[in-house]
């Protein structure tokens, strides 16, 4: 116990930078996703195979991958710099792959969404003469998003977790701060390692809670 | 009312052709609808009456055949093709309003977004509409909390809202308890009285003599026989016809 106390303000740093990460790759996420989601119910052939390719892609690659791809390949390759100093450049790289791998997740499940809205929404809206983007902006999205807000809770948790893979390009996140704190308290690992469990759980739990209220909250009744 | 119908045609369907897959659903139909005119599809299920309805706003395509509309030919896609539905209200079966927004704003929606119109503007014509078809009340509530009735009302303000020169009802009182299927007819029977140009896809005889200039009868993806409604139901030229009147006119 004595080794969360005393590293407590560093404890609360990686948290916070852990928070950081999730609420700007959920953000990117949340626009990257509905962007593909949109190409992959447009009427136009092209944009429909961009988004599957990509969304295949990103789905079926491990997030390790992605995020070492960011790091090494536009990072050091590829020479993408965001600012002059490392680690908040290897953090703009680790949202970049968090971002780009959930936002394939955040597709699909918009795409379901998308399903749950009856054809005859659609339809009565083009009868209006709304144009395809008018339709989607007003009419199915709306709806679509109120049927998967608890689907993409759970996404933001997932995201939540997946933030520790950022470690592996040496953003000093929870899960990177808890493996240094390990080295220096060899003996207080079990507390170490509860603590930064519980602390997960802090984050992850009332995620959970609040996005199911939410969900009941905004459903559509039809 | 039937001699105001003016002579110039606004819809005229020469030679479509329309297929779901093997099935013929539209067979060289030939169908003028002058300005003004109230024509009653009616026919045995799996006709094409509803297709029939549909194609006129491109909701479905055709294989062959030409449609113009207002003297123009029917647009195939685009800000064209939304133009035309905007000039052609559509009432549906299962009524379709929006189930995210309100009554007022099912009403509001096209105006605002389509038309451009302002707001407040939008809104006062709105209530005005929703108060001639009898639901100004409920403007505020959202489409679940209304009956049938009321929803399918609301469907046909919103159509208005549009100023079309014309509305298509897809079997708008098939989907309807009993009891409420009249109220939505007067509404309908009002509109026509009005000079409202209509294409009705219904089963409500009552509403074909009452306010139809014209009963089309189709059967099998073709038009059979047309006529007026009062030598229609009463001197049936087609044995197709006479067969389909026996059965739903006994009972």
């Amino acid at each position: 116990m004595g080794a969360l106390v005393e590293e407590f303000p560093v404890i609360l740093g990686a948290f916070w930078l852990t928070i950081r990460l999730t609420l700007a790759s959920a953000a990117a996420a949340l626009v990257l996703g509905t962007v593909l989601a949109a190409m992959r119910v447009s009427p136009f052939g092209v944009l429909r195979g961009v988004a599957t390719v990509y969304v295949n892609t990103l789905r079926n690659t491990p997030l390790t991958l992605v995020i070492v791809f960011c790091g090494l390949g536009l990072g050091l390759v590829l020479d993408v710099s965001f600012s002059e100093s490392l680690s908040v450049n290897y953090l703009w790289l680790s949202i970049i792959g968090l971002s780009a791998y959930t936002a394939a997740f955040v597709c699909e499940a918009i795409r379901s969404g998308i399903n749950t809205v009856p054809v005859g929404q659609a339809e009565a809206a083009r009868a209006l003469g709304l144009t395809f983007t008018q339709n989607l902006r007003f009419i199915v999205l709306p709806q679509a998003f109120r049927a998967i807000i608890a689907p993409l809770g759970s996404l933001l948790i997932a995201l939540t977790k997946n933030t520790t893979v950022a470690a592996a390009i040496g953003v000093a996140e929870a899960s990177l701060t808890m493996k240094s704190l390990f080295e220096r308290h060899q003996d207080s690992v079990v507390a170490i390692f509860f603590g930064f469990a519980l602390a997960f759980l802090v984050l992850t739990l009332p995620t959970g809670l609040f996005f199911g209220w939410l969900s009941r909250r905004l459903k559509v009744v039809r | 009312m039937t001699e105001a119908v003016g002579s110039t045609s606004l819809v005229r369907l020469e030679n479509v052709n329309k297929h779901f897959g093997t099935l013929h659903v539209l067979k060289d139909i030939d169908l003028d609808i002058a300005r003004g005119e109230v024509v009653v599809a009616i026919g045995p299920s799996g006709a094409g009456k509803s297709t029939l309805c549909r194609v006129i706003n491109r909701l479905e395509t055709i294989d062959s055949g030409t449609i113009t509309f207002d003297g123009k030919s029917l647009a195939v896609e685009g800000r064209a093709l939304a133009q035309l539905r905007s000039e052609v209200g559509m009432v549906f079966q299962s009524f379709n309003l929006f189930a995210h927004k309100t009554i007022l704003e099912n009403v509001t929606l096209g105006p605002i977004r389509v038309r451009k119109i302002p707001r407040d503007q939008a809104e006062k014509r709105g209530m005005e509409l929703l108060e001639r078809v009898g639901i100004a009340s409920q403007a505020q509530k959202y489409p679940a909390q209304l009956s049938g009735g009321q929803q399918q009302r609301v469907a046909i303000a919103r159509a208005l809202a549009m100023d079309p020169k014309m509305i298509l009802f897809d079997e708008p009182t098939s989907a309807l308890d009993p009891e409420m299927v009249q109220e939505v007819l007067d509404v309908m029977i009002a509109l026509a009285r009005d000079g409202m140009t209509m294409l009705v896809v219904t089963h409500e005889m009552g509403f074909a003599r009452r306010a139809a200039n014209r009963v089309v009868f189709m059967a099998d993806g073709a038009v059979v026989e047309q006529n007026t409604p009062d030598e229609f139901f009463t001197n049936p030229g087609t044995d197709r016809a006479r067969d389909f009147l026996s059965k739903i006119l006994t009972h």
